[in-house]
Order: structure tokens, then C-alpha cells, then sequence
């Protein structure tokens, strides 16, 4: 195989495809758009189905059946429209049905909504946000394979310049691993034998073979999203070992802020990247460790200052964190504004570093 | 002589489970349900059967407790209706009209 | 006492068993739910209509939440227990996957008459494949009686104490009629369980819906009014004639639908 020039949307649509992907449902909102109509076009050339459904809610809750009865599934908007899915995410956390959700978000003010959630109850879901089109068609294949093998819906945090860069790319399908057969999947088939499955939020099961019920299988969910949080924390880290201050983004403004640091680099700054790969889970330990002996770590999101939260959490006032992002969205209110520019982050980022100096007698 | 209705069927009557909501009485066609006095372990009243059951269902259809079940006999008997039914007291004349058909005295239910 | 006839076992004489107390696939019959409940007459003649039908290996009931939830405790078939109202486009997920078994929704009138009014017209003029079923007692009984979309005028409820004035409270959506009208739905009724005679037509409109979704024949639905005394503040035993009297009236019983998809109302 080779690569692509190919819009992102198409890109990560043939990445759904390739991870087996059958059943898609969504409503049209920009910049998501672009990816519904590439699977309305693919789909059923493989079989599949392909809805756009008449609302968020339906579309999402399209997608929870088709995942319940065994498919792989996703659906997507952005963050609006995601917004309307937040009660049908959490309730496929807490009866453990695996899909994708694609937010192709109009800008990185999503980062709350998808790791703390708008939904109901003790959920997460797994996120992943790719910095690139490339990383976002590995991102994909990988996001059916943890939610398969988490049975939970996970994220996938794109935006517009994710769904709307042109770039040369190979859509290769990825094997993640083993995964446990979906022997909980409804398929009608198990009436009156006394097997009979359910999928049910409440676990209760029936009087001849009782479930847990809500508060130990809440309780088991919890403790699922517990383990998930030791083991899939993924994370980028740029020049960090010897670095007087790191630079944290994710998604889109990573490959800015890695411009930017290596220009500040050979200008003489001991400056760093980092960002979270999974913004949940957060990969805290990671970043404590990339932030020893910094001066100051800066963070860099196109937003009001979310992100920062975890970065704050994460270090736990080892270091001072400094926000040198800001709201920015350009007029089509699609896309972050002038904010995400190498020209915007190099001031920034001077300046935060300006105030935070070496101590007098020389560097560490 | 006693008075004495054909009977087509009769109904089992699970009185534990039974929750006194009456909606079986209303919908016996030949009227042959009525409630007790005692109650079951859950306080309610439950239906007692009188004799003359046609066997048609509509008890178990509108049962929503799934307190019956139904038998049809194959053979219609005559069951004698004294006592507790008629609350005016008289013994009832006999309807003489047909009441030789199908009698036959090994046929008599015993009383409850 | 005398007179009264033994029913305690079945009898001796030689007879026919023509009712049993436990429905096919049935498994409890603890399903806690008042007396003179109607919802519980409604799932055995769904369950009667399942097992007389042989779909009961390729059944999956999409179940919204109310006193009739119970049902996924009592009955061995696969279940999907789903968010108010949403019930039609899970199930509509559900049957892309699986075209060949029998998806059917058993949801409230609060589920789906008020939550969920947008699933189900979507799902009947897309003649999406499913049989959605709707108990309507015109009050969310399992919140202590509220009123629903479909609640009737007069009616007294927690949230119209004076009964539904409408005025103040509007009309009710007669949701099997607006169904009907949709292009794609292949089958439309609306019974009751009120006595023993609208049992047995139900039971039939709720068979000729299963079959039909399962001959591909389009979007089936049945209605069918059940009692619930207790949010309709009247005698348990007062509950079927207040049924006829109030609920048949905003609402005619009856077959409403029986063209192919596209044939017109």
C-alpha cells in the first residue's frame, strides 16, 4: 500500500473501514460533516450501513443498538453536537457497550467535555487526540480496538484542520492484539433457554439468574475505568530531558509548539514539548517526570484553559504552570483562530520564560 | 331439591399470589367469581369459585397477576349450587326446564 | 365454607388445560407492580404472540424505562434495557445488524409520547423494520403518576390536579394516528386490556405486527391502553370502565394502518 493524498475526513473514514467499521450513524454539523459523507460513500460498499440520522440523540443511540448487538460502530459530530450524545455516552460506559465517537470539534474547547464528561454517573471515556492526519488513521483503528477491549465508548478528538488537511497517508490496518469474543453481544437467539442476555445498566438480570445490580456493577465499572488509568496512558514528549521549560499542548497545536521549541532551541533556549497522546487518561506520571527541574511548564490549548487543570493536578505545585493560550476561534466559528501560529506561541512562550528566569549564578 | 348449573370448566387458583384487584370478578361472564373474606400472607382478598365455570378464559385474560389457570372439562357436569352464592337467603326451586340432562349422581362436585 | 368449588389443584376429571398462570418464557411472576395494573396483562399476551409465532430464538426486545422495565427480569429472551424514549432508534441499530430477528420496543406513553416523539415518527417514516409497542395509561406511573404527552383532557394527574385543562396543559398526542399517517409503516393498531374481549384483539394486532416486521413488510406498531389505578386515582376495580370511558374515547381502538408502506394511510 502507499500513501494517499486525501482529505483527513476520508482518511480516517477508510481507517473505520479498515477496523472493521459496519455501522455508522450521524447528523451533519461542521467540521464532522465531511466524515458522514465519506462513510455514507464507503459503507455500503463494504457491506455496511451507514445512517444519517435525523438527530444527535438518534444517531448515537443508532449506534448503541447496533454496538449492543455486536457490530462495530461510531458515530460523531463536534462538540456541539456531541453536547446532545453525553447522557447515551455515559449510559453505554455503565452498560459497557463499545463504540468510536469521532469529535471533529470546532477547536480544542472540547478537551472538558471529553475527559470529565457531560454525561451522567462514574464514567470516562478513553481519548485520543492526534496531531496530525496520520496519527489520527492510527488513532482510529486503535480507539475500536480499547473500546472493544474495555467494552466502552472511547473518543477520538480531532477538529478542523484534522478533518479538512490534505496529506499524503497510508491507511494500513493496525493489529492491536487479542481481544475477548463478544460472547455478551445480543443476537435474539438465546430466547427460552434460560441464556438469554441482556444489556442492561442496571445489571440486574433476571429472577432465575440475578445480575449484580446497580451498586456492584457501578461499583465494577468504576473500578474498570480505575485499571484503564494505570495501563493506557500514552504521551509525547520532545526534547524534555534537559529542558528549563516545557511547552504542553495536544491535538492540533502540538506540531506548532514543536516547531517553535526547536526554533527557540537553536536559539539557545533548554525549552521542551509535551503532550498527552490519551487525554484520558492523563498521562500525569509522564508529565511530573518530563517537568523535573523545569522553571515553569507552559500550556498551550486554544481555549479558555482546560487542559491546564490536569497539568496543574499532574504536578502537583512542583513547578509553576502558566496558561499562554487563550480563546481563538476564526470567524466561521469552525476553526481556532490567529492564536495557533508559530509567530503567536514564539511570543507567548518568550514571554512566560521572561518571567521566569534562571536564578543568578547560573543554570541547573 | 337442590338447584344445580351445568359447569364446563374450572379454574386453578394460585390465592398467594393474587393482589385483590377485583378486575376478575367484573369480567367472569356467568358471574361465578367472588371474593373471599380472608386475606392471603399479603393481606388481599382472593376470588372463590362458584360452581357453573364455562371455562372461557376471560378471568386468566384479564388477570394481571397471573393468578389462573383453566381447565375445560371434556364432559359438562352439574354442579349443585346451594349455600353461599345467594345472599337472599331461599333455598331455590329446582329449574325443571333441563335438569335431567347429562345427571348423573357420581358427577357431583364435592363441596369446598 | 359450602358452595364453592375446590380450586386449589387441577381437577380430577378429566379435562383440558386451556390457560396457564405462567406465560411462555416466563420465569417469575413477581413482577411488584400494583394491582389492577394493566401493564403485566400486556406482556403476557406479547409473550403469547412471541412463542406462538417461533420467534422466541430470534427475539430482542429494546426496552425504555418505566413500571414495565420489569419485564427484562421476568422473561427469557434477549433484552436491551435503553435511555427514555430512545428505544426505536436503539432498536433500529439493532435490526441493521441483525435484519432477521424480530426487534420490537416495549416502551410508556411518557417514554414515548413525550421523551421520545422524535424516535419513533423517524424510525416509522423511514419504515425502519421494528415493531414498536406503546403502553399507554397516560400517566409516568413509575415517577407516582405525572402527566404524559398523552395524558387525556380532564384527566387528574400529580401534574394536573384539576385534571388536564387546555389551557393551561393542551391536548394529548394521539401517537398511533400520527404514526399511521407516516409512509413506512406497514401496520398500525391500537388495543386495550381493559376486558377480556379487547385482551383477545390486542393479542392479535400485536401477532400481525410481529409477523408483518418479520415478512420485512415495513414499520409496525401497536398501542395499546392499559390501566394504572393508582396514577388515575380510582379504584383498582374502577380501572377498566374508567379505560373505556376517558382513554377509548381521545383515543379509538382499533386497526388504524394495514397498507404496505407508500399505500397511503
Amino acid at each position: 500500500m502507499t500513501a494517499t493524498l486525501q482529505q483527513g475526513s476520508a482518511a480516517v473514514a477508510e481507517a473505520a473501514v479498515v477496523a472493521g467499521c459496519r455501522f455508522f450513524a450521524g447528523y451533519p454539523m461542521l467540521p464532522f460533516t465531511d466524515l458522514l459523507e465519506h462513510m455514507a460513500r464507503r459503507l455500503p460498499q463494504v457491506g455496511g450501513t451507514c445512517m444519517n440520522a435525523e438527530t444527535e440523540i438518534e444517531g448515537v443511540n443508532m449506534v448503541l443498538g447496533a454496538a449492543a448487538a455486536g457490530a462495530r460502530a461510531a458515530t460523531g459530530s463536534c462538540g456541539q453536537g456531541i453536547a446532545l450524545m453525553q447522557e447515551t455516552i455515559a449510559e453505554a460506559a455503565l452498560n459497557e457497550v463499545p463504540f468510536v465517537v469521532f469529535n471533529m470539534a470546532r477547536g480544542q474547547q472540547d478537551y472538558f467535555q471529553c475527559t470529565r464528561g457531560g454525561g451522567w454517573g462514574d464514567y470516562r471515556t478513553i481519548t485520543l487526540a492526534p496531531k496530525d492526519v496520520t496519527e489520527a488513521v492510527e488513532h482510529t483503528q486503535l480507539l475500536f480496538h480499547l473500546a472493544d477491549l474495555y467494552r466502552a465508548p472511547t473518543v477520538l478528538y480531532g477538529d478542523y484542520l484534522v478533518a479538512h488537511t490534505w496529506m499524503g497517508v497510508e491507511v494500513a490496518q493496525r493489529d492491536f492484539g487479542p481481544l475477548p469474543p463478544k460472547d455478551w453481544a445480543l443476537d435474539g437467539s438465546r430466547g427460552g433457554t434460560g441464556r438469554s442476555r441482556q444489556v442492561w445498566t442496571w445489571a440486574m438480570g433476571r429472577d432465575d439468574a440475578p445480575g449484580p445490580g446497580p451498586d456492584a456493577h457501578w461499583r465494577a465499572v468504576a473500578e474498570k475505568f480505575d485499571a484503564i488509568a494505570a495501563a493506557e496512558a500514552r504521551h509525547e514528549a520532545h526534547l524534555t530531558e534537559d529542558a528549563e521549560h516545557l511547552i504542553v499542548s495536544f491535538g492540533s497545536s502540538a506540531p506548532f509548539v514543536e516547531h517553535v521549541v526547536d526554533e527557540l532551541r537553536e536559539e539557545g533556549h533548554r525549552v521542551g514539548a509535551f503532550r498527552p497522546v490519551t487525554l484520558w487518561p492523563f498521562p500525569e506520571a509522564a508529565l511530573a517526570e518530563a517537568a523535573e527541574g523545569c522553571r515553569s511548564v507552559l500550556v498551550f490549548e486554544v481555549n479558555a484553559g482546560q487542559m491546564i487543570d490536569d497539568v496543574r493536578l499532574a504536578l502537583a505545585g512542583r513547578c509553576p504552570v502558566v496558561p499562554i493560550g487563550g480563546v481563538s476561534i476564526d470567524d466561521s466559528g469552525m476553526r481556532q483562530g490567529s492564536v495557533l501560529g508559530a509567530a503567536s506561541i514564539r511570543e507567548r512562550a518568550l514571554a512566560a520564560m521572561a518571567r521566569h528566569p534562571a536564578p543568578a549564578g547560573g543554570t541547573r | 331439591m337442590t338447584s344445580r348449573v351445568l359447569t364446563r370448566g374450572t379454574v386453578v387458583i394460585d390465592r398467594e399470589r393474587c393482589k385483590g384487584c377485583d378486575l376478575c370478578i367484573a369480567a367472569c361472564p356467568p358471574d361465578v367469581l367472588v371474593m373471599s373474606e380472608d386475606v392471603n400472607a399479603m393481606g388481599y382478598r382472593f376470588p372463590l369459585l362458584l360452581p357453573g365455570c364455562t371455562g372461557c378464559r376471560a378471568c386468566h385474560a384479564v388477570c394481571p397477576d397471573f393468578v389462573f389457570s383453566v381447565f375445560k372439562y371434556v364432559e359438562p357436569v352439574w354442579l349443585p349450587t346451594d349455600g353461599v352464592a345467594d345472599d337472599q337467603g331461599d333455598d331455590r326451586a329446582a329449574d325443571t326446564a333441563d335438569d335431567t340432562a347429562g345427571d348423573t349422581a357420581d358427577d357431583r362436585e364435592e363441596p369446598a | 365454607m359450602t358452595g364453592f368449588v375446590p380450586t386449589d389443584a387441577p381437577p380430577e376429571r378429566p379435562s383440558l388445560q386451556v390457560a396457564s398462570t405462567s406465560a411462555p418464557l416466563q420465569v417469575s411472576e413477581d413482577h411488584h407492580l400494583c394491582p389492577g395494573c394493566g401493564h403485566p396483562v400486556a406482556w403476557r399476551i406479547l409473550l403469547e404472540a412471541i412463542d406462538e409465532l417461533a420467534m422466541a430464538q430470534r427475539a430482542i426486545g429494546v426496552v425504555g424505562h418505566g413500571c414495565y422495565t420489569n419485564i427484562v427480569r421476568l422473561a427469557d429472551i434477549d433484552w436491551l434495557q435503553c435511555l427514555h424514549g430512545r428505544a426505536p432508534a436503539v432498536a433500529t441499530g439493532v435490526k441493521r445488524v441483525h435484519p432477521d430477528v424480530g426487534v420490537f420496543t416495549l416502551q410508556g406513553d411518557g417514554d414515548m409520547a413525550s421523551e421520545g416523539l422524535a424516535e419513533v415518527l423517524h424510525a416509522a417514516a423511514r419504515g425502519e423494520r421494528i415493531t414498536a409497542i406503546m403502553l399507554n395509561n397516560g400517566v409516568f406511573g413509575d415517577t407516582g403518576g405525572q402527566m404524559t404527552a398523552a395524558s387525556v383532557v380532564g384527566q387528574r394527574t400529580k401534574t394536573s390536579l384539576e385534571g388536564r385543562d387546555p389551557a393551561a396543559h393542551g391536548y394529548p398526542v394521539p401517537v398511533a394516528d400520527l404514526v399511521a399517517r407516516l409512509p413506512g409503516t406497514a401496520y398500525v393498531a391500537r388495543g386495550a386490556v381493559n376486558n377480556a374481549g379487547s385482551v383477545a384483539k390486542t393479542k392479535r394486532y400485536l401477532k400481525r405486527a410481529l409477523e408483518l416486521q418479520l415478512e420485512g413488510a415495513g414499520f409496525t406498531f401497536v398501542e395499546v391502553l392499559t390501566m394504572c389505578p393508582t396514577g388515575w386515582f380510582v379504584p383498582t376495580a374502577a380501572g377498566p370502565d374508567y379505560l373505556s370511558e376517558t382513554f377509548e374515547r381521545t383515543f379509538p381502538v382499533g386497526e388504524l394502518h394495514t397498507d404496505a408502506p407508500g399505500a397511503g394511510g
